[in-house]
């Protein structure tokens, strides 16, 4: 079964949200994300100083069945990403919710509404069966 | 088994092959001196009976359509008929050079022109062009050409094409190369086009539409007029993906289903060989609206002679895509296969494509196998997913195909389209026979009845193969192309 921590947010399209201390959050994809997508080869982040739409592609992971968009948890600006990950996109598979973190945004007025809790994000995983 | 080194480890210092060395060595003429090399070019130095040896046991290790069922979802492997080889490699083909006078290669040119009038006959579509030299190229010059033709009449604000979340994904990769903005539109469970969703994508934005049917999901679009009434109201053009094509030749045309362009994979559907990177063919063809922007050169006939129309008679056009005319041999290939068949053969091509499939699909579900569209009647191919099997024996669609090659069969598309999980895309073609079918059956029920009891066995596999199974993430993530000799350069003469 994949994880869920309970104390993120988390969107439909698999994505997680850790709120930080000053407003800004970290964004990484789900266990469940990672699981489906199996060994990641590849993780193409996006420009620091970004400006995103809530919903727009704004990153890429490629494992060797597919690559897949990651979205914009919610609207704001990108203020910096995991280098790590060029060097190690495992890191994503063997940590999502820690050392596998993508990239880490300042996001614009209100743009924590709308976002999943576990509980929710839970739902959507049995409804997919 | 055993695998068979690269050449290069057979070199030896001086070996030489002497039936094919030059009785006196050729000097190098009036070259200057300062062009000239000093060492040799680091070749293998080897016996002809070595190489012959080598390159024959390369062939062996070979799995290939000549050898083995290759049921490969979407890439349309059929038996490449000797004919067509046969007849492409006719010595005033071979000889022919293509900066050659137009009178000396008339036979040529009449054959591209028919081929250019039989695939207007199996689009509906009244202009062709032959040059694009792969799917992939076609399907640029496609989306092109609407670009074009959006921009030929001042409209400048449509930079969105709608592409389905089914969709191969050159899709979306063309419509980004030609600068255009991809809006992407789901399916609905039936496997259709969700018409609601595109209705609400669709607007004075709109260039086109990139959709492929019958879909990736082996299943027709049912409500292709639909739409295209919606995609045409707006103002924008469809495209046709042939990758799918060898589902409907003879039986529909895309120009009747409102398509406006299509391309059409002639290694596909008219069984030109392919795989391992071509060469292919990507022929485009096109209703009355986007001729003029056709790529050039195209073949037409005045008066009984035939000619190269260029781009000086068709300003318009997106321009050329290939040095010359795209690839003769391969055009060639698909003529001849058109001519064997005739109108009645294609239909059979289609007919006997849809029949091994659809019943392929019937065996595997009879054996308990879960079909992706169950409610659904399969095109030329359909959809396998191995989801509840894999989650109650731990062994994926991946374990499935390598497991495949230890019973002699070519694994089906894995992990394609994403839409289905742990699916397995089946395309027997129509070359195959019932008893091929019924062994690839009892292959997938053994496999299945083996991850059942020693899951581990199934995960282990291929075991008969040269080289077992590859670390397919390590191959992505440290790529390493080249081969380095393990000795000391030779040479330096």
């Amino acid at each position: 079964m994949a994880a869920i921590p309970g104390e993120l947010k988390y969107t439909k399209d698999h994505e997680w949200v850790r709120p930080e201390e000053g407003g800004s959050v970290v964004v990484g994809i789900t266990d469940h994300a990672q699981q489906q997508l199996g060994e990641l080869v590849f993780v193409e982040l996006p420009d620091a100083g970004r400006t995103v739409a809530a919903a727009e592609a704004c990153a890429v992971v490629e494992s060797v069945k597919a690559a897949s968009d990651v979205y914009a948890p919610l609207a704001g600006t990108v203020i910096g990403v995991n280098d790590a990950l060029d060097a190690e996109p495992g890191l994503v598979n063997r940590s999502p919710y820690g050392e596998g973190w993508l990239f880490r945004m300042q996001p614009a007025p209100g743009g924590l509404a709308g976002l999943l809790d576990a509980a929710a994000y839970q739902q959507i995983l049995e409804q997919e069966g | 088994m055993k695998t068979e080194p690269v050449i290069f480890e057979y070199s030896r210092p001086g070996r030489r092959a002497p039936s094919h060395a030059p009785a006196e060595a050729a000097g190098p003429g009036d070259l200057p001196a300062a062009v000239l090399r000093t060492d040799p070019p680091a070749l293998p130095e080897v016996s002809e009976l070595q190489a012959v040896r080598h390159f024959t046991r390369l062939s062996q290790l070979n799995f290939s359509i000549d050898t083995h069922f290759y049921p490969l979802g979407s890439c349309t492997m059929k038996y490449n008929p000797r004919a067509c080889n046969r007849l492409a490699m006719l010595p005033g083909f071979l000889g022919r050079h293509p900066l050659g006078a137009v009178e000396r290669g008339q036979g040529f040119l009449a054959c591209m022109h028919e081929l250019q009038e039989m695939l207007k006959a199996v689009t509906g579509m009244p202009g062709v062009s032959l040059t694009p030299m792969a799917g992939a190229q076609g399907e640029l010059a496609g989306v092109a050409m609407i670009r074009a033709y959006h921009r030929a009449r001042g409209d400048g604000a449509r930079r969105v094409v709608i592409v389905p979340d089914a969709a191969h994904g050159t899709n979306p990769a063309t419509a980004v190369m030609c600068g255009f903005e991809v809006r992407e539109i789901p399916t609905d469970p039936s496997g259709d086009v969700d018409l609601e969703a595109l209705r609400s994508a669709v607007g004075p934005d709109t260039a086109g539409i990139m959709l492929t049917n019958p879909s990736t999901l082996g299943v027709f679009e049912r409500r292709i007029g639909e739409i295209a009434a919606i995609v045409h109201g707006v103002g924008g053009l469809l495209y046709y993906d042939g990758a799918n094509l060898n589902a409907i030749l003879g039986r529909a045309l895309p120009a009747a289903m409102g398509f406006d362009v299509v391309h059409i994979n002639l290694h596909k559907t008219f069984s030109t060989p392919h795989g391992g990177g071509g060469p292919g063919a990507g022929v485009v063809a096109v209703t009355q609206r986007l001729e003029p922007f056709l790529p050039v050169p195209m073949v037409t006939c005045e008066a009984g002679r035939y000619r190269w129309l260029t781009g000086r008679e068709r300003p318009q056009s997106i321009g050329r895509l290939s040095a010359f005319m795209g690839n003769a041999g391969i055009l060639l290939r698909a003529y001849v296969y058109m001519r064997m068949l005739g109108g009645e053969g294609m239909r059979r091509v289609s007919g006997f494509a849809t029949l091994n499939a659809n019943y392929l699909m019937a065996k595997l579900r009879e054996s308990g196998f879960e079909i992706a569209f169950p409610g659904r009647r399969a095109s030329h191919e359909f959809i396998v997913s191995l989801k509840g099997l894999s989650r109650e024996t731990g062994v994926t669609a991946m374990d499935f195909a390598k497991a495949l090659l230890d019973h002699g069969y070519h694994a089906p598309t894995t992990y394609f389209p994403l839409l289905v999980p742990e699916c397995l895309l089946i395309e027997p073609t129509e070359t195959e026979s019932r008893e091929e079918l019924d062994g690839f059956v009892a292959a997938l029920v053994a496999i299945r009845d083996l991850a059942r009891r020693d899951p581990a066995q199934v995960k282990a596999a291929p075991l008969t193969t040269p080289v077992r199974r590859l670390d397919d993430v390590r191959a992505a993530r440290d790529l390493d192309l080249t081969w380095q000799s393990k000795r000391p350069a030779t040479g330096g003469a």
